[in-house]
């Protein structure tokens, strides 16, 4: 028997498949105009692995989750990055998943989710300013991350999205190099996650999501909460894989 | 009898709007006379003895709030634009027909806006004290329902006996009555009634034409649920997650906060808005020497965020969580709405406390958080 999880975000798709107790596949595709299609896109892809409803069983999660026809039960994303974290940490501590349209604290004792923050209707701090920047910036997540490494300390203070775009813009108009933007961008959403992680304190954090193979996000996160921000590549599926868990408790 | 006018824009409206206008016109041309109030402050047994119709003019929807936003400011509480903004635009029936309003001075975002809704239609406001503890406290209050009193029979040129609010008493603690065995209802494992059942129930019977009608809508509730339950009915799953749903008024977030908590594997037990137990288990002396007293003094042992120091709002709602069994509480704080998100922090440092899991919940009546609420509420349910 296979147990699937299916995270669908608002910007990338993540899957995946456990047998015995082992993560025995994952999968990434852009999420783009449609859940369902993608949904589908997925289903056929792991029927083709000879994956399919008559050896499965499918949970699925993230704001597209109700878009999974085939999902055999449908859980939201708190619930099951709290479950995926558990499985790849195996400890106390707060779940920092940074998305691409929301950013969340969970707060995890003994594998149970004993509180959970979420941003409010604001993309501040979120995947979705980091995308808005690095198109303005021509760079991809990995150079902004690289550059701010070399940049100097500026700050960029609007807090919303459209009008840090505009700060970004007005900086380039006076040539400020793009190391100091990328430094000061890659702050604003550090200070921003971490103000709202303040309300699920712990002395350990497991960074989930889209940004947890960057070092840089890491290292400062560690900086600004004085504490082990933990994350492992595997960090990135914690969603899907705490859903496929959940699968077997069906 | 007198000749009403429809307002200008009538023909635009809706049927149902229409026939609500209709509805409305008729019992005015008939005699009938409505006074918009606001608040559960508000003493209503006055009205009733003054022969008028007290009828609740809150504002529970997102359609006027563009239009209200032409006047006051964006960063208000949804229920205080909505409120104006009904009356700004003639949509609602009730703002439109009714007499004048009664207003408190409870928040100040309604205070102030209690002025510039004056300019619409003649709003009268009472001055509640800041806090019901100073030994003068219910003496202000008092003095305020006097001085309504006099208001109601100036205007109305009718004499407010004692005899008559009595009577107005005693009718009014049989409607409380009746509620409580509403909210009984919901007190049984499982409840007799759908969340929004109670909520919507709550929300029509501010809507009648005196407190007659009302009770006779909230009586049949009852007696249905009680007949629907005896014979086996179960119209909410055993397993459903109890919630207690304490903080501003819920009313205009039956669909966004009640629809989903029920969608999402829960059920509100125990509402702990302005509508529910908190405010109604009060009961008026009947008997009291001074009857005036005794309505004045019940009204201001309301525990409304408004009040400071305010803890027996938290107290009440920790007997809540005990009486009515409850898994979680949410609190719903419409965005703006100062007093309960600041008292907000208590009612969370209680809930920890009693070691109840807890979450505050910001919103407005706008659809633009749907699916973000929808995510809280169901993490939250799936975490009980």
């Amino acid at each position: 028997m296979y147990q699937v999880g299916i995270d669908i975000g608002s910007s990338a798709a993540k899957v995946a498949v456990i047998k015995d107790d082992e993560v025995a596949k994952t999968m990434l595709l852009d999420t783009g105009f449609s859940s369902r299609k993608v949904a589908d896109k997925i289903y056929e892809s792991l029927a083709s692995e000879g994956i399919t409803k008559d050896n499965a069983k499918y949970v699925a999660t993230g704001y597209g989750r109700v878009s999974v026809p085939y999902a055999d039960n449908v859980v939201t994303e708190i619930t099951c990055h709290g479950k995926g974290a558990d499985y790849l940490f195996k400890e106390n501590g707060t779940v920092i998943d940074i998305g691409g349209q929301d950013t969340k604290g969970i707060s995890l004792k003994r594998g149970r989710v004993m509180k959970f923050i979420m941003n409010d209707k604001c993309s501040a701090g979120t995947g979705k300013f980091l995308e808005v920047m690095t198109g303005r910036l021509g760079l991809t997540l990995e150079e902004l991350s690289d550059l701010a490494r070399e940049g100097n300390e500026i700050s960029i203070s609007s807090m919303c999205t459209v009008f840090a775009e505009s700060e970004v813009i007005s900086l380039i108009g006076k040539g400020t190099p793009r190391a100091d933007i990328a430094f000061g961008v890659i702050e604003s959403v550090i200070n921003k996650v971490v103000a709202l992680i303040a309300q699920v304190p712990a002395d350990k954090y497991f960074l989930t999501g889209g940004l947890c193979e960057d070092d840089y996000v890491r290292e400062r996160l560690e900086l600004a909460l004085n504490a082990p921000v933990k994350s492992t590549p595997l960090a990135r599926y914690a969603g899907a894989i705490g859903a496929a868990i959940l699968a077997a408790e069906e | 009898m007198p000749n009403l006018e429809l307002p200008k824009s009538f023909d635009e409206f809706v049927d149902a709007r229409k026939a609500g206008f209709i509805h409305v016109k008729d019992y005015v041309e008939n005699g009938g006379h409505l006074v918009g109030i606001f608040c559960s402050y508000t003493p209503l047994e006055l009205f009733d003895a003054a022969g008028v119709c007290a009828i609740g003019l809150c504002g529970t929807s997102n359609e006027p709030i563009a239009d209200a936003e032409k006047v006051l400011p964006k960063n208000l509480c949804p229920l205080i634009k909505a409120s104006y903004g009904f009356a700004y635009t003639d949509k609602c029936p009730y703002t439109y027909f009714c007499d004048f309003i009664v207003g408190e001075t409870t928040c100040d975002g309604k205070k102030k806006m209690f002025e510039l809704l004056n300019d619409i239609k003649e709003t009268y406001v009472m001055q509640l004290p800041q806090g019901q503890k100073r030994a003068y406290a219910k003496d202000i209050w008092y003095e305020e329902v006097k001085l309504l009193k006099e208001k109601l029979e100036e205007k109305y040129g009718v004499e407010i006996t004692d005899e008559k609010l009595r009577e107005a008493a005693g009718k009014r603690n049989a409607l409380r009555r009746t509620q409580l065995e509403l909210y009984a209802l919901q007190g049984m494992n499982p409840p007799a009634l759908k969340s929004t059942e109670v909520m919507s129930t709550l929300a029509q019977g501010l809507f009648h034409f005196g407190v007659d009608a009302q009770h006779a809508t909230y009586r049949a509730r009852v007696d249905a649920a009680k007949a629907a339950y005896e014979a086996g009915e179960r119209p909410v799953s055993e397993k459903a997650k109890r919630i207690l749903l304490t903080g501003c008024p819920s009313t205009g977030v039956i669909q966004k906060v009640g629809v989903t908590i029920e969608n999402n594997g829960g059920v509100i037990v125990c509402l702990d808005d302005c509508g529910g137990e908190r405010t109604t288990k009060m009961m008026v002396d009947e008997d009291a020497d001074d009857i005036l007293r005794a309505i004045s003094d019940r009204y201001l042992e309301i525990h409304c965020s408004v009040m400071t120091t305010n803890e027996g709002r938290i107290e009440n709602t920790k007997e809540m969580c005990k009486k009515y069994n409850v898994d979680g509480v949410v609190e719903l704080v419409l965005q703006a709405c100062h007093t309960f998100n600041v008292e907000a922090t208590r009612m969370q440092e209680m809930c920890d406390e009693e070691g109840i899991p807890y979450m505050k919940l910001e919103t407005d009546y706008s659809t633009t958080d749907s699916g973000q609420i929808e995510t809280r509420l169901a993490a939250f349910l799936e975490m009980l």
